[in-house]
């Protein structure tokens, strides 16, 4: 019974709000509100077939492409500024500047040093992303619990010891903060950078339709966009469940404590 | 403290959007003061854009020498379009903001206070908010065109969900026993609202509100970019592609000081209507 609860609950609403559009839509001969059933069509001839690996698989491509560079770039940058209290007064303002950037508007700038190619999607997803990433290591990092870190000095762990067992496991819950922010990210800067000038990928297939007033098309791929988000931000708590469990474990006891 | 781990890592865990790390707390350096350094780092950094760019480097036809971009930021400065531009992108950031956080929270609210609601509506929540809200732009052309109702329709999506995530979070914190208190007193749900939890979800709400007003100014540019309503993006994709390289700099250096002043002014927001919180009272006390 519970577990049927439960399900009711998790299901109920969207699929009322399913019903209601396909209903409501039916027969809509409203230009820019095609039926659901006429979306839905053109979500799984279209986007679930020829553009899977046309549109969609690139921009995946250069989504962890960029993402992966945010991450190996932030995390190292964050645990320096985060450990030397020097270093970090001395470049704060520079980074809360940049942080404040909002990330769209270098893609003018970027589309002029780098043309309109692959490097410069990645190199703009890497840009944007990076700094959600860099400020949370570089709090985590920050504030390692002050017990622990001299323990560990009284133990004499020190250089890469330290670095492993005592800052990024100290800075991880952090750190993932930082990630998950900079997933999402990524993923508006993947969208935005092929809207200026591309030959292939989400975002220039779904403008691509409304230019052409391809409506249904239009709303099937904000779906199938809206899909990419869900599974992603879903993909995401996996890992992170996995990887921070004890940490999770013991906020859990702390709090039962 | 035996605590201290758990209150230094609260922000981070307990709300999924808290992604801006807490101010670290003043504290005196040996030698030089985080000021002094902090204005050295800017210093350099203009330095440093003065003198790649000189020396090739950094190839100068992408990247002006820093007195140049000031120049065009001083240029801009002493135009009446430029202020017009601005004007329009802070008009369409805070009417999105408050529009969003209005609903925000009222229907945090509505939706925390009652366990049923709040069952029934997580799953879809949790659906729609990772929704990218930029898959709204082509939406929002063919209904819009490049009317300020385009660019409210992305700003208030976007600036909606963490204002309404924050104040779940804070309706589920408040105390059993202080809500059982009031109930035993008979307070009405106004007064329960108004004295207990409005004051717990407020610091939730704050944080909330500062993480929208940054979410709410990336999407307004943006949609200026991309869209082509009249604003600061607009303006800077019109300086790039008639090859106005200076300007494109200032105009990005414009937008990143907008983004300070609106992450500041949020942050002296928040200490000030929170300034009776613990939380607020702890860094004082350091």
């Amino acid at each position: 019974m519970a577990f049927l609860r439960r399900f009711g609950f998790a299901l109920g609403l969207p699929l009322v709000l399913f019903a209601l559009w396909w209903v409501t839509s039916a027969n809509s001969t409203n230009f820019y509100f095609p039926p659901l059933s006429l979306i839905l069509d053109s979500l799984v001839a279209e986007w679930f077939g020829p553009r899977l690996a046309d549109d969609v698989l690139p921009s995946l491509m250069r989504l962890a492409a960029g993402y992966a560079i945010a991450a190996v770039v932030g995390i190292t940058l964050g645990v320096l500024i985060g450990t030397y209290k020097r270093l970090r007064d001395l470049l704060e303002p520079v980074l809360e500047f940049f942080r404040a950037i909002p990330p769209p508007v270098i893609v003018p700038i970027l589309m002029l040093i780098f043309g309109i190619e692959n490097t410069m999607k990645i190199v703009v997803i890497a840009f944007g992303c990076m700094w959600p990433i860099l400020l949370n290591t570089a709090e985590g990092v920050r504030a390692v619990d002050s017990v622990l870190s001299d323990t560990a000095r009284t133990y004499r762990i020190s250089g890469a010891a330290r670095l492993r067992y005592l800052i990024l496991p100290s800075a991880s819950p952090q750190m993932a903060a930082g990630l998950r922010q900079g997933l999402s990210v990524a993923i508006i800067l993947m969208v935005i950078s092929e809207l200026f000038a591309a030959s292939d990928g989400l975002g220039f297939a779904i403008v691509q339709a409304q230019r052409s007033f391809a409506i249904p098309e239009m709303w099937a791929g904000m779906i199938m966009l809206g899909l990419l988000g869900f599974l992603l931000s879903l993909l995401f708590r996996l890992v992170e469940n996995r990887w921070l469990a004890w940490y999770h474990g013991l906020r859990r006891a702390q709090r039962a404590g | 403290m035996t605590e201290s781990p758990v209150t230094v890592y609260e922000p981070a865990a307990a709300n999924p959007d808290a992604g801006v790390a807490p101010k670290t707390p003043p504290r005196r350096a040996l030698g030089s003061s985080p000021l002094v350094l902090g204005t050295i780092g800017l210093l350099a950094l203009v330095l440093l854009f003065e003198i790649l760019p000189r020396l090739e480097i950094l190839p100068s036809q992408f990247f002006p020498t820093s007195s140049e971009i000031g120049a065009a930021l001083i240029d801009q400065l002493g135009q009446p379009d430029f202020w017009a531009a601005l004007l329009d992108t802070i008009y369409g950031w805070a009417l999105g903001l408050l529009i969003a956080a209005v609903a925000g929270v009222v229907l945090g609210i509505v939706i925390g206070s009652s366990h049923f609601l709040r069952e029934l509506t997580a799953s879809t929540i949790e659906f729609l908010r990772p929704i990218p809200s930029v898959a709204l732009i082509p939406l929002a052309v063919l209904l819009f065109g490049t009317a300020i109702e385009s660019k409210l329709l992305l700003v208030i999506y976007a600036s909606f969900w963490p204002v309404l995530i924050q104040v779940l979070y804070g309706v589920q914190d408040v105390d059993p026993v202080a809500q059982d208190t009031a109930r035993a007193y008979r307070f009405d749900f106004w007064a329960r609202i108004r004295y207990v939890t409005w004051p717990t979800a407020l610091p939730y709400i704050m944080t909330g509100l500062r993480l929208s007003a940054a979410v709410a100014l990336i999407l307004a540019v943006t949609s200026e970019l991309v869209i082509g309503n009249p604003g600061l993006g607009n303006r800077l994709a019109v300086a790039q592609s008639s090859g106005a390289i200076e300007a494109t700099y200032a105009l990005v250096v414009v937008s990143g000081i907008l983004g300070v002043i609106v992450n500041l002014v949020f942050r002296y927001i928040e200490r000030r209507t929170l300034s009776w919180h613990p939380s607020q009272r702890a860094e004082v006390a350091l």
